[in-house]
């Protein structure tokens, strides 16, 4: 039944991340296992945080973890940069509806997005929909901005990039 | 007096080191626009959207032109390489961010065929 095949298949190019209109970002992503499991990775906070924030890419490292995954319930994650300084982002659930769809605040900033995440049952696999939405266009431009310059390598890309275009 | 380096990088650094630069460069990534519409979105005077202007336009960031009493801004060649630096960062982001929730999903199903006598709680 199982199609072990190449576990070794390029990663390029499996995710998608598309900006949809003025205010929405949406990614998607397909995994080799039912809704059950994605779901499950992600609404357990022992699990959730071993792969939200990866370190390798973001440079930050989850100090905390707190998810309350049921409707009405509420999470708080805290993050550090190595230094003393520490970010939280928290928010609360709107709807949670296991292995279909779960959707939360983010109630950090003034203009917070509301976001869905989805898990779709396609023969086995799961078509996994993050979905931003955020109240104006410029909230999701200063979110897009602020989480991209807290990224080290995105610096180190336009570091690249400029070099390679400013000769 | 300022001594302009060639390739200007420190300019483009110096530009981008801002939040609101940094909001310009990504909203005329989106269209082109005046001054005066861009000091609107950004709830600032038009004296201080034309310095942010003119620092993005010295890096290469934006280009402008008068045309009769108004002046517009689009993103300079470095501005469009920016723009989609950024969306390729996030991208990037949910990437590692989901290969590794890839790994902890096949682990899971590993668990789940090695039997159910594996429990998943502590």
């Amino acid at each position: 039944m199982d199609q072990q095949a190449s576990s070794a298949d390029s990663a390029q190019d499996r995710t998608s991340i598309e900006r949809r209109g003025d205010r929405e970002l949406v990614v998607t992503r397909t995994f080799d296992a039912p809704p059950s499991i994605v779901y499950r990775a992600w609404s357990q906070a022992e699990l959730f945080r071993r792969w939200w924030m990866p370190k390798s890419v973001s440079g930050v490292s989850l100090i905390s973890c707190d998810m309350d995954v049921r409707t009405g319930g509420k999470y708080r994650l805290e993050f550090g940069a190595g230094g003393s300084e520490t970010m939280a982002f928290y928010g609360k659930y709107l709807e949670v509806v296991p292995n279909e769809r779960i959707v939360w605040t983010n109630d950090e900033g003034e203009e917070g997005a509301v976001t869905t995440v989805t898990f779709e049952g396609q023969g086995g696999k799961t078509l996994l929909t993050f979905h931003e939405v955020y109240p104006s266009r410029e909230a999701l431009e200063e979110a897009l901005q602020g989480s991209a310059a807290a990224l080290p390598e995105q610096l180190e890309q336009l570091d690249e990039l400029l070099s390679s275009i400013g000769g | 007096m300022v001594q302009y380096v060639n390739p200007p990088l420190d300019l483009s650094f110096a530009a981008l080191s801002d939040a609101t630069r940094r909001g310009i460069i990504d909203q005329l990534g989106r269209g082109d626009a005046s001054i005066t519409s861009l000091a609107d979105k950004f709830q600032m005077t038009l004296t201080g959207m034309k310095k942010h202007v003119q620092i993005l336009e010295r890096a290469g960031l934006v280009v402008t032109q008068k045309v009769g009493r108004v002046r517009s801004c689009k993103l300079g060649k470095r501005g469009l390489e920016a723009e989609a630096a950024w969306i390729e960062a996030h991208r990037k982001l949910f990437e590692a961010r989901f290969d590794a929730l890839d790994e902890i999903i096949s682990e899971m199903r590993q668990e789940e065929s090695d039997g159910s006598a594996s429990q998943q709680c502590r």
